[in-house]
């Protein structure tokens, strides 16, 4: 057992070295310098970049300021995502520090939701950790707390404070006795893959049916990518795959992180004799498949409560 | 003002904006069209196949936040929690700066880019999704 605490430690306090620096097209009085900072991974990055905005307003004049955002390699970073998930899914096998580039203008509204304050982030935070609740216990622990008990699992990850956040959290974490676990596993696995990767897949899998659904594009996806000349930019990503799933199979026995997969998911997981093409990613690490759920819901789920799933191709080199 | 009906016209193409944008939302048959609501019905009758890639949601007001006369709808299961509130906000009629939030379970907002259908497969019960919308924080 207290290995497995050790577990929850090493999670909370994961680092990404990243590198920022100002897109080349935003107007400078003097050359902004990069700007260097150590990610907590399981921080929002709206939330930890306050001294990285300062940096580099301090070259900038007010009028070329509008609302910061952020991109990697051509793809917006979405805020209300956890930053050890963006890493995962878009950076993992690039070399660090991860290279992400500011924005002052030209906000996508397509592509990120906006980030007024600290309070939208706040409300987000809460908002997710009440449906992963949910689904653990029917919203029992959460409605039972207090208003400040919220509070101080929201204090306890705005001010990266461990002991805080889990003598709240701890309670979201238990179950009945009788039951081996939780009601439903709150999790979200998401995808992303090479773009050329998902041309040529698309395109090889019209007789099968089981890659066809796994690369349920819809048409202007194809018509999209077949009418752009430049494919170089690597990843494009799909909306999460999140259902209901129990952490205990109808036997007793305890569903894998594999059973998972081959439910909801089952492209992720390769032939046993094939060649390895994806990886499932969680912090970071590729859990052994063979995992119970309900031991990685309770040491892997970022402090939302979820388990945020990665699935990326295979590195090539 | 008696433009906006017609600015509603324009719902029913299924996703001319390729996903995200306004797409079609019909009302189902079970309450007395409200006026306005004419104009948003596409007037096309879904062939049954299709019905699987739609979902019912059931709208209920919280507080002071006008009702809907229609409250069932048949919604496409790509459609996003703010694709659900830009519509619901027209179908009011209210100012595009109005907030509108909408919850699950009556406990939780989930956020704008979520998908309907997924929320229909995690909190759906008898075959629809509750969601309660309301234009002040209603629940934390």
């Amino acid at each position: 057992m207290t290995d497995d605490k050790d577990v929850l430690r090493d999670v909370w306090f994961g680092r990404i070295p990243t590198c920022f620096t100002l897109y080349q097209d935003e107007i400078t009085e003097r050359e902004a310098e990069p700007y260097y900072l150590l990610l907590p991974r399981v921080s929002y990055l709206t939330l930890v970049t306050d001294k990285v905005k300062k940096h580099f307003q301090k070259v900038m004049r007010q009028e070329d300021i509008s609302e910061i955002w952020f991109e990697y390699e051509g793809t917006p970073l979405k805020w209300h995502y956890p930053i050890g998930l963006l890493f995962d899914l878009l950076a993992s096998s690039s070399a660090l520090p991860w290279n992400i580039t500011v924005h002052f203008k030209s906000f996508p509204e397509k592509d990120l939701l906006h980030c007024p304050s600290k309070d939208a982030i706040e409300a987000h935070f809460m908002s997710c950790m009440k449906e992963a609740d949910a689904l653990k216990h029917k919203s029992q622990v959460i409605n039972e707390m207090q208003k400040k008990d919220h509070k101080q699992l929201w204090m306890g990850l705005q001010n990266d404070r461990f002991d805080q956040f889990w003598a709240i959290n701890r309670k979201l974490m238990e179950y009945p006795a009788e039951e081996n676990g939780f009601r439903y596993i709150p999790f979200r696995i998401y995808q992303v893959i090479a773009v050329w990767v998902g041309i040529q897949r698309f395109q090889a899998s019209e007789e099968e049916s089981e890659d066809e659904k796994f690369l349920g594009y819809p048409n202007w996806w194809q018509v999209f990518w077949k009418s752009s000349q430049t494919v170089d930019t690597t990843t494009t990503e799909r909306p999460f795959i999140q259902k209901l799933f129990r952490p205990v199979a109808a036997d007793g026995q305890l569903h894998t992180l594999g059973d998972l997969l081959k439910e909801v998911c089952p492209s992720a997981i390769d032939p046993e004799d094939g060649e390895k093409k994806n990886q499932v990613m969680i912090h970071g690490i590729e859990p052994m498949l063979e995992t119970p759920l309900q031991w990685l819901s309770e040491h892997l789920s970022y402090p939302d409560n979820f388990l945020h799933i990665s699935i990326i191709p295979q590195p090539t080199d | 003002m008696a433009e906006e009906p017609q600015s509603m016209l324009q719902l029913p193409p299924s996703s001319a904006a390729g996903g995200e944008g306004p797409t079609e939302v019909s009302p189902e048959t079970t309450t007395p069209e409200p006026p306005s609501s004419a104009a948003v019905s596409p007037g096309t009758e879904e062939p049954a196949g299709d019905t699987k890639k739609k979902i019912d949601i059931l709208l209920k007001a919280v507080g002071d936040t006008p009702i809907m006369k229609t409250k069932k709808w048949a919604v496409e299961r790509t459609r996003t929690i703010q694709g659900l509130i830009d519509f619901i906000k027209k179908f009011l009629k209210l100012v595009a700066s109005e907030q509108l939030f909408i919850y699950v379970n009556q406990s939780f907002a989930p956020s704008p880019d979520q998908e309907v259908g997924t929320l229909y497969e995690c909190f759906g019960s008898d075959g629809k999704l509750v969601l309660h919308y309301c234009k002040s924080q209603a629940w934390g």
